[in-house]
């Protein structure tokens, strides 16, 4: 679509049932909306372990190649990524919002955007369009609302679920697709010699704390059917005395725009 | 010596049932001397009629008698202990999302957690952006507020906020940073600042305990266990919130102006979504129809004029005018709309378990009595069709005027 130099940045991620190594579904949608810029010229880095077999998936979404960050497990992405972006000349990065591993603290792109420099939108849903240094992008918001933003390039921008599917990963492709692997000097993350990872324990269930005082009270509690009292009740109005009120409420809401 | 005097008339007429008097010379109060100087006691007299129609005898010692509806005032009237922190010794500061400009239910166990970590000689401080409705930040726990208010905050400006955030960590110093780890817009927030401070955050924290606490981590399988750091952006439910204080809530200001950035990123504005390809679950304004709608044309031409997603009852879904995937309710979906506007919903109980998240509701009926307009915010009692033209007449109106003024 674009002659755009896009970067997307993925990760490998985990099953949420089984944990099994898999695509980072955040990731493989950034990859589906840099794919649907850039076309073949998406440039995919991953900084890690270039063995992972699940990184092929990536190249299974119609991918030529992958660069890959050698890095040992437990290392520090952020310095290596950073310095690659800022040699390739990118003018968009694509990431996902959180990795589905490790500690997930969706951190990165705000680290990244405050190092090189650059402007961060988060939750990208599309690009409309690209020109004279400035993209204009749609943001999702929660509830399903979009909004309107102009930033000038070059930016980073985090995707979340509301950008568009990823494609299938194709079996042929991913076989075919080369791993570039680039030797980057690895630092320790400090996180892990004072932190432990352990299975998620469920979270206790929130009960409904009852500060009655006597048996009475407590006994209305707890047959008391739900009812926000208070209310206001408006009767024998015109229709238009009622509509009326109904809409200053709604726009006070500021849900009629 | 007193003569005890008596009425034989009155006494015949009171162990009468029958009388037409009789009603009025029964005895009021529960307990008298009688004409021996025996205690008397009537025991019709003790007790009150509760809520549903059913006599109650609190034996408490509680005040008896009256409705239902004075005894709500009373409680209503206890004022919680006042909590002073005259000199505080740190601060806590907290970042609420004021979604709709109120604090949410994620906000209020935040300010709870952030009022564990303050103890007794630290403050919990407030930074809300830009107008809000809130009009109980002090049984939130907040002991000091720090309006920032300003053209430039308004809309989408996070790279504004931070920098008036940064103002704040240079004049308060604040011993620790909450945000909520939430979509409104504190994740988002929190990790800005995260990496403008140089701090590496706690992110989705669900527990604290002393100096450690507890995080989700990764997909949500596993649970990170670290030492308490300086910023928590913290999920919700991560403390109960407060409940047993109030708080004073002391306004205080910036010394130093903030530094207008300029923007590298600029808000054009929200986009017109259609309401219809929102998921009914986290729709933010539904208007829901149920048996009371006889016009389903207008109901449909409503909820495209008023831009809301268009829900229904039960009845209206098993009749045919609406679709199931519209149902809303204990069997259909459960919804979370800030505004729920209800045209000629009874509200059966798993209508209103359905529309238990909801913040403000509305309802159009005609039966007073329904138990939709015991749980509405604001209900209006009239034929829904004349309201609802009534409704769309206006909303053009406003639009039409609003276009006018833009031009």
């Amino acid at each position: 679509m674009t002659d755009l130099n896009i970067v997307t940045l993925v990760s490998v991620g985990a099953h949420p049932t089984s944990g099994r190594a898999r695509r980072a579904e955040q990731d493989a949608r950034a990859v589906e909306l840099g794919l649907r810029l850039a076309g073949e010229h998406l440039r995919v880095v991953h900084a890690g372990d270039p063995r992972e077999e699940a990184l092929r998936a990536y190249l299974g979404m119609g991918l030529p190649e992958l660069t890959v960050l050698e890095q040992p497990a437990g290392a520090d992405a952020l310095p290596a990524l950073a310095d690659f972006l800022a040699e390739a000349g990118a003018q968009l990065v694509l990431t996902g919002s959180q990795a589905e591993t490790g500690e997930g603290s969706g951190l990165l792109p705000y680290l990244l955007a405050e190092r090189l420099g650059w402007p961060l939108v988060v939750g990208l849903a599309a690009v409309e369009k690209v020109e004279q240094g400035h993209a204009q992008v749609l943001q999702a918001l929660p509830r399903g609302q979009r909004r309107r933003l102009k930033v000038r390039l070059p930016f980073l921008a985090s995707v979340d679920n509301a950008a568009p599917v990823a494609r299938q990963s194709a079996f042929g492709p991913a076989r075919r697709g080369e791993l570039q692997v680039e030797a980057v000097p690895a630092l320790t993350d400090e996180l892990f010699a004072d932190a432990q990872l352990q299975p998620a324990r469920p979270r206790p269930k929130r009960l409904k704390v009852i500060k009655a005082k006597t048996a009475a009270d407590r006994f209305k509690a707890a047959t008391a059917k739900a009812s926000g009292d208070g209310g206001q009740v408006l009767r024998d109005l015109t229709p238009e005395a009622g509509a009326e009120a109904i809409f200053k409420l709604l726009v006070e809401e500021g849900v009629v725009r | 010596m007193t003569i005890i005097r008596r009425d034989p008339r009155a006494e015949w007429i009171a162990r009468n049932r029958l009388h037409p008097l009789h009603g009025k010379l029964q005895q009021a109060e529960a307990r008298w001397m009688g004409p021996n100087g025996l205690i008397r006691k009537n025991p019709h007299a003790v007790g009150f009629i509760g809520p549903n129609g059913i006599k109650r005898i609190d034996r408490s010692g509680a005040q008896q008698g009256g409705s239902a509806r004075q005894r709500s005032a009373a409680v209503e009237a206890v004022q919680l202990p006042l909590h002073v922190v005259a000199q505080p010794a740190h601060y806590i500061c907290v970042v609420p999302d004021m979604v709709g400009g109120r604090l949410s239910s994620h906000d209020k166990d935040l300010l709870g957690l952030a009022r564990q970590l303050a103890g007794n000689d630290g403050a919990v401080l407030a930074v809300v952006f830009g107008e809000h409705k809130e009009g109980a930040f002090d049984t939130a726990g907040v002991d000091r507020l720090l309006l920032i208010q300003g053209e430039e905050y308004e809309g989408y400006a996070p790279e504004q906020r931070i920098q008036a955030l940064a103002a704040v960590e240079r004049q308060f110093a604040p011993r620790h940073w909450l945000l909520p780890d939430s979509r409104m817009g504190g994740a988002e927030l929190g990790r800005r600042l995260a990496a403008k401070l140089g701090e590496r955050p706690a992110t989705r924290v669900w527990q604290v305990e002393g100096e450690r606490c507890v995080g989700r981590a990764g997909a949500g399988r596993e649970d990170l266990h670290r030492a308490l750091p300086r910023l928590i952006l913290a999920a919700a439910e991560c403390a109960e919130p407060v409940g047993e204080t109030r708080h004073e809530a002391l306004p205080l200001s910036l010394d130093n102006s903030v530094a207008r950035s300029l923007p590298r990123i600029e808000d054009l504005g929200p986009v017109a979504v259609d309401p219809a390809q929102i998921p009914m679950a986290e729709a933010e304004f539904i208007l829901s129809g149920g048996n009371g709608v006889k016009n389903w044309d207008l109901f449909h031409q409503a909820a495209q004029a008023l831009g809301a997603t268009e829900g229904a009852s039960r009845v209206a879904v098993d009749d045919g005018f609406m679709p199931r995937n519209r149902q809303v309710g204990a069997t259909g979906t459960w919804v979370t709309a800030r505004v729920y506007l209800a045209v000629g919903i009874s509200g059966a109980i798993q209508h209103l378990q359905g529309i238990g998240a909801c913040d403000k509701v509305v309802a159009i009926n005609l039966d007073p009595g329904c138990d939709m307009i015991k749980r509405a915010d604001l209900s209006v009692i009239g034929d829904s069709a004349a309201i609802l033209q009534a409704l769309i007449e206006k909303v053009s109106a406003w639009r039409q005027g609003g276009a006018r003024d833009a031009a």
